[in-house]
């Protein structure tokens, strides 16, 4: 069960197309994705991963399939799966506790004002906005407004926490620090995470599992891949590691080329209910230099493997 | 040049007043030369206006003097044809209350209805831009006839203005409430009821606020008219009845106090729009 607590089952996405036809975002798609496990879902731009997200967090419906979560079909929204948004979709009227005491008194509807103000200031002090609280969010900086969406989803304490782009309007100084932050949160409570990015270097550092899906329309999961590097990665040496390049490269390489070329080739031994699972192999003569380096670095290989 | 905008303007606002005085005065003041002289009898039938050649026009100090007058006394009655400015006022701004308040009641929340279901707003549709451009006044005669009281009549009149402009904003303000708001609200299973009032509702005031700012300045527009026409009270018969009693004065001091009623009901609402609204 927990191998699959979130598992896509044969699910197609199509709109009607303005010549009468139907057009067909994707279909028969299957993907499981583990309990506690980082998974970030890479493709271009029309490929549907915004569609995937939208099934799975209820506010869109498949044409056909069944997305199961913890064994049970989803029917619709649900707290148990929050949403941080690309805009950060705030509500402009409120202020930063305003927001995240609506996500909590959603979530508890028994709960005292008091009760509720204390966990929204708890999750408010956890994404480092404390002081903040009163400000409205016309007056925070894009960093901040995205914290504040991050405090609101993480405050409903959800089984699945799913994120659309987040970090996409943010510049790379600020995309960092929260990235920092969300990996650290995420890590420490063990959340499921279901994200989507275009950012080869976010799914590097942030995910466990990163998904890759075709061109659309008629997208498919061309086969997913595990992330070789260690679990107490830090983003400052990242690139040191013998295993990144080779990650790295396989997933441009595939952005570049491989997610146009894919199809027309498509694999013989192909099925699309069990994407292949890929790890990136760390060339040989690397692993040798790596090797008769330091104690800690053979450490980290051996995790790896 | 360190004078603030506030103060310059206020400055040539002043100046404008005085240069307008002025000339009203000099415009309205008697000339009591020149001309051949008048046949007696005939200045006598003419009256004082005619033979002094003072013009029936008042002047600003008639006008200031009439105002005062009616400012120390606003509320005397001295029966149907003789009542103090203030209980006309007083009339006027209930009947517009009255109606303006039975329009917000329909209106909000038939535009919440229309904004929410396109079905129902391309029902609708139709009915709205017809009835929309037609002049209150014109249903006055089958206000009149069904209603069969005059001062309910100019009731219903201030309602048929008001409705329009509060219904359209409402809906559009509700139909255009962002998406990603209301997805905030699905993802977090808000109820319908809920969700209209902590999302909807705030999300769409500020464009409903102006919706009623607009009908309040057009209800205040069409009371006066409404008035002249129903007769009996209110500050529009008020201008009607002393426009009858030839009171040119008493005419002018009512334009004057009309326009500051508008201006402070306009303020009211823009004071209430600025409360709701929200920086993005």
């Amino acid at each position: 069960m927990n191998e699959r607590f979130i598992s896509f089952e044969g699910i197609a996405r199509r709109y009607p197309a303005p010549d009468g036809g139907t057009s067909t975002i994707f279909e028969n798609l299957w993907l499981g994705v583990p309990k506690g496990e980082f998974v970030c879902v890479i493709g271009h731009s029309g490929c549907g991963k915004t569609t995937l997200l939208n099934i799975l967090a209820g506010l869109d419906a498949p044409s056909e399939g069944v997305v199961l979560v913890d064994g049970r079909e989803i029917g619709g929204p649900s707290l148990d799966r929050a949403v941080i948004f690309q805009g950060h979709a705030l509500l402009p009227w409120r202020t930063v506790l305003g927001n995240v005491a609506y996500a909590v008194s959603s979530r508890h509807p028994r709960m005292s004002k008091a009760e509720v103000e204390e966990h929204a200031r708890r999750f408010i002090a956890l994404v480092g906005l404390q002081g903040s609280e009163h400000k409205r969010p016309a007056e925070l900086s894009g960093g901040m407004k995205q914290r504040v969406g991050i405090a609101r989803a993480l405050s409903i304490e959800p089984k699945i926490l799913l994120m659309d782009e987040p970090f996409s309007a943010l510049d790379a100084l600020t995309r960092g620090s929260l990235q920092d932050e969300v990996r650290r949160i995420c890590r420490e409570t063990g959340q499921t995470v279901f994200m989507i990015t275009h950012d080869v270097d976010e799914a590097i550092y942030l995910a466990d599992r990163v998904v890759l899906m075709t061109n659309g329309p008629g997208a498919m999961v061309a086969e997913t891949v595990v992330n070789p590097l260690p679990v107490d990665r830090e983003r400052t040496d990242l690139h040191k590691h013998p295993a990144y390049y080779p990650l790295r490269n396989h997933l441009i390489d595939f952005l570049v080329t491989r997610s146009r070329t894919w199809r027309d080739a498509i694999p013989a031994d192909h099925d699309p209910r069990r994407p292949p699972v890929v790890r990136p192999s760390i060339p040989a003569p690397a692993a040798a230099a790596a090797a008769s380096e330091t104690a800690v670095q053979s450490e980290m290989l051996r995790n790896i493997a | 040049m360190n004078v603030s905008i506030g103060v310059r303007s206020s400055v040539l606002s002043a100046l404008i007043l005085v240069v307008f005085l002025l000339a009203w005065h000099i415009a309205t003041r008697g000339t009591t030369a020149g001309g051949p002289p008048m046949d007696p009898e005939y200045a006598k039938l003419m009256g004082i206006t005619a033979t002094t050649g003072k013009s029936a026009m008042p002047g600003p100090l008639d006008v200031g003097a009439k105002l005062f007058e009616h400012l120390r006394k606003p509320f005397y009655d001295n029966g149907p044809n003789d009542k103090g400015i203030g209980i006309q006022l007083g009339w006027s701004i209930a009947r517009v209350a009255a109606g303006y308040g039975l329009a917000v009641l329909l209106a909000i929340p038939l535009g919440f209805l229309i904004g929410m279901s396109p079905t129902i707003s391309r029902a609708l549709d139709p009915f709205i831009q017809i009835l929309k451009p037609v002049s209150p006044l014109a249903w006055m005669p089958l206000a009149l006839y069904t209603i069969k009281d005059s001062g309910a009549s100019a009731i219903f009149v201030i309602f048929i203005c008001s409705v329009w402009p509060m219904l359209v904003n409402t809906a559009f303000g509700v139909a255009s409430v962002r998406k990603e708001w209301l997805n905030v609200a699905r993802t977090l299973e808000v109820g319908p009821w809920r969700r209209a009032f902590t999302v909807i509702l705030p999300a769409a005031a500020p464009t409903i606020l102006t919706g009623m700012r607009i009908s309040i300045g057009i209800a205040w527009l069409v009371i006066v008219a409404a008035e002249m026409l129903v007769g009996g009270t209110g500050i529009g018969y008020f201008v009607w009845n002393e426009w009858n009693n030839l009171s040119i004065t008493n005419v002018i001091t009512a334009i004057l106090v009309i326009g500051l009623v508008g201006m402070v009901l306009d303020q009211l609402l823009a004071r209430a729009a600025r409360a709701v609204t929200f920086p993005e």
